[in-house]
């Protein structure tokens, strides 16, 4: 019997003696509070780079997209490169939601919420690239399949660039759906508490009429068990369709069958550091250190030791693979462009090396892992690894390829691909400030579940129950509930 | 809908709670619902409730994904306008796999949450009775249904016997009905049964 159970080795996932409407107040009081003075300086700066992208955006579809400094040779640039960087941060939080939902991570509760927030706001930001990439974006919607007039001439399904309408459209519409779905009993805790008219009005139609009844508890339990089976997979497959928008060509650097799951560990490893960055800030900024705790970090550290140590194998082995080949293609981008330092793209080569494989190694530490400041220094400087990575791997392979009269000349964005890049961090903060406003930033229902068995003022609780003999509390009618709740799940 | 009348037993830990349940249901009492602020597990076995079937509609739901994207395909490229691709063959199935999959997914998850959504009357606008705007803070809601034989006091003092800290009885409604939560309009203010 366990009635007390409590691991040496494992720390609370929520600290201090909490009751659940403790739990209730922590989370709502910054929506119903007015928000700080860092809170409007950040939005207002968001917005601004929001609006300057929009203006860059503008002069692309007035001009084309000549406006971004891309020609005939590097015909993917800095709006391939974000857009396979936005997707891959949008991985972290159904990986989070989903998959250490079953895997039975108890930690999972505390950052769940935020982090699959963001990977909605990071999808939005993704699909704008390529939407935009095409230049004539009054015609993006040619990428559906719909009966149309010109024949009907169908999309090409056995292009993995539609794989990617399907596998982007898919990933977004099913995080929103997981997304919403846990949130509609938080959004009714927090209808509940109102106290102001609109508030109680706008959370009452958001909250959908959610009550608490034990049937609907049932029906949503066993829908979040099953859109977490269903995201599982899904994740993994719409990096790894991304991948193939690479590997199924006969470019040198990317025609390798390594990529899937190189670019499905980059993408976890970059989910995670945006994730540190973004939970280091709230947790300061909103007072949750009680529930993104320090063990928290050092388990999405560990995370993030071990997928930049994976995409560092991924980068040796493709090193290795360009030489035995013995493609001298291959040899030449691998060993030319990229590896050495001193050609034309080489110090993007070795600062993703940098940043990607040799910083993250620090992370082996453990008091690096639950050291703060050296947590968001890595979490930005992983994410400008992977940045580096995506523009190796596109820019590098394509200013030159095979023959060298096709080769470009040194390629460098104009203010307007910057602008636009720029522009989709403006709709990320902008989205990021407007959900940490007025949404609940931690799963309330979901750290109520946990309180019980890792809060400290229920455990004193339990603490009389270590005298009962085992058949006599079996019999007594506690064991419902010590025995359901043994954190297990 | 009808209007009913509840007495309402409200206890603030789910240790008090089940034995509270047992006690309520061999007494022949019958529990309308208990409104709890967060997935209570083991409650649904305790009230008695048959497990939910929407992961069995989740599976129909995804097989007509795969049926829809294979169907779909298949008629396209290699009936209605087969296109010759580097001579590649027009029914190219390994190739149809990622749409495939990814529509399955699409289709189980929509489906899904709108089932849950249809099972559990949840959407925008609409508005419900709630017993206890602490059910979805800290209080554990107990609604018990009465009946012209029931003697709402006895049931009362049972109630706070078994460990509710609150109890109440209520007439409402318990269905739902279109309405805006910063209002406190009366639905369907005529028919009060079994007052």
């Amino acid at each position: 019997m366990h009635l007390k159970y409590e691991s040496q080795l494992r720390e609370p996932l929520v600290y201090g003696t909490k009751t659940y409407h403790d739990v209730t107040e922590d989370i709502v009081r910054p929506i119903e509070a007015k928000p700080s003075k860092l809170w409007y300086i950040g939005f207002y700066i968001a917005v601004a780079l929001l609006l300057f992208g929009v203006y860059a955006l503008y002069r692309d579809v007035t001009y084309g997209i000549g406006q971004w400094n891309l020609n005939k040779t590097i015909g993917w640039g800095w709006d391939i490169t974000n857009f396979v960087w936005w997707v891959g941060i949008g991985h972290a939080g159904t990986l989070i939601s989903a998959i250490l939902l079953l895997f039975r991570q108890g930690w999972r509760t505390g950052v769940n919420r935020a982090a699959e927030a963001m990977t909605i706001f990071a999808v939005m930001c993704a699909g704008q690239f390529p939407i935009w990439h095409m230049g004539r974006v009054w015609m993006a919607f040619f990428v559906l399949p719909y009966a149309n007039t010109r024949g009907p001439l169908w999309v090409n399904f056995n292009s993995p660039l539609l794989w990617d309408v399907f596998a982007i459209s898919t990933y977004f519409t099913v995080s929103l759906l997981f997304w919403y779905s846990g949130l509609l009993p938080d959004l009714a805790t927090v209808r509940d508490r109102a106290k102001t008219k609109l508030r109680k009005h706008l959370y009452g139609v958001a909250s959908f009429g959610w009550t608490g009844s034990t049937k609907h508890w049932q029906r949503h339990e066993s829908l979040s068990l099953v859109l977490a089976g269903l995201s599982t997979p899904l994740v993994l497959s719409v990096h790894t369709i991304v991948s193939f928008d690479f590997a199924t060509s006969v470019v040198p650097g990317w025609h390798t069958t390594i990529f899937p799951p190189y670019f499905v560990a980059g993408a976890i490893f970059s989910g995670f550091a945006m994730v540190q960055t973004l939970m280091v800030i709230i947790r300061k900024v909103f007072g949750m250190q009680d529930y993104i705790t320090m063990g928290h970090i050092e388990a999405m550290n560990k995370v993030i030791v071990l997928t930049g140590s994976i995409v560092g194998v991924a980068y040796l082995t493709e090193l290795f693979m360009g030489w035995y080949s013995q493609n001298k293609y291959e040899g030449y981008t691998f060993w030319y462009s990229r590896a050495n330092l001193f050609s034309p793209y080489g110090w993007s080569y070795w600062g993703m090396m940098a940043c990607n494989v040799l910083s993250p190694q620090i992370f082996w530490f453990r008091k690096m892992r639950r050291n703060l400041f050296v947590t968001f220094f890595m979490s930005v400087i992983v994410n400008i690894g992977m940045w580096f990575e995506r523009f190796v791997i596109i820019v590098t392979s394509l200013y030159r390829d095979y023959l060298p009269s096709a080769w470009s000349v040194y390629y460098s964005p104009t203010i307007w691909e910057i602008g636009f890049y720029t522009g989709t961090f403006g709709l990320f903060f902008t989205c990021f400030f407007l959900f940490a406003k007025y949404f609940p930033v931690i799963a309330i229902a979901e750290i109520k579940y946990v309180l019980k068995t890792t809060g400290e003022s229920y455990k004193d609780k339990m603490g009389h129950l270590e005298h009962v003999a085992p058949e006599v509390f079996a019999h007594s009618g506690h064991g419902h509930t010590v025995v359901e709740n043994d954190g297990s799940n | 809908m009808a209007k009913k009348k509840f007495v309402v037993g409200c206890f603030d830990d789910e240790a008090t709670l089940f034995p509270a349940v047992k006690k309520v249901r061999t007494a022949g009492y019958k529990i309308h619902d208990v409104y709890t602020p967060f997935a209570v597990h083991g409650l649904d076995h305790a009230l008695g409730l048959r497990e939910t079937s929407l992961h069995t509609a989740g599976f129909i739901y995804g097989i007509t994904g795969t049926s829809t994207a294979l169907g779909c395909i298949s008629w396209i490229l290699s009936y209605d306008w087969p296109l010759n691709i580097g001579g590649k063959p027009h029914f190219a199935l390994p190739a149809w796999i990622p749409i495939t999959f990814e529509l399955t997914v699409l289709f189980a998850a929509v489906g899904m949450v709108l089932t849950f959504c249809y099972l559990c009357q949840l959407s925008p606008f609409i508005k419900k009775h709630h017993f206890h705007a602490r059910a979805t803070d800290d209080l554990f809601v107990m609604v018990i249904e009465t009946t012209d034989k029931t003697n709402v006091d006895d049931l009362t003092s049972f109630l706070s016997n078994a460990g509710a800290v609150e109890t109440d009885v209520q007439i409402a409604e318990a269905g739902w009905w279109l309405g805006r939560y910063d209002k406190d309009e009366v639905p369907f203010q005529n028919k009060i049964v079994a007052a």
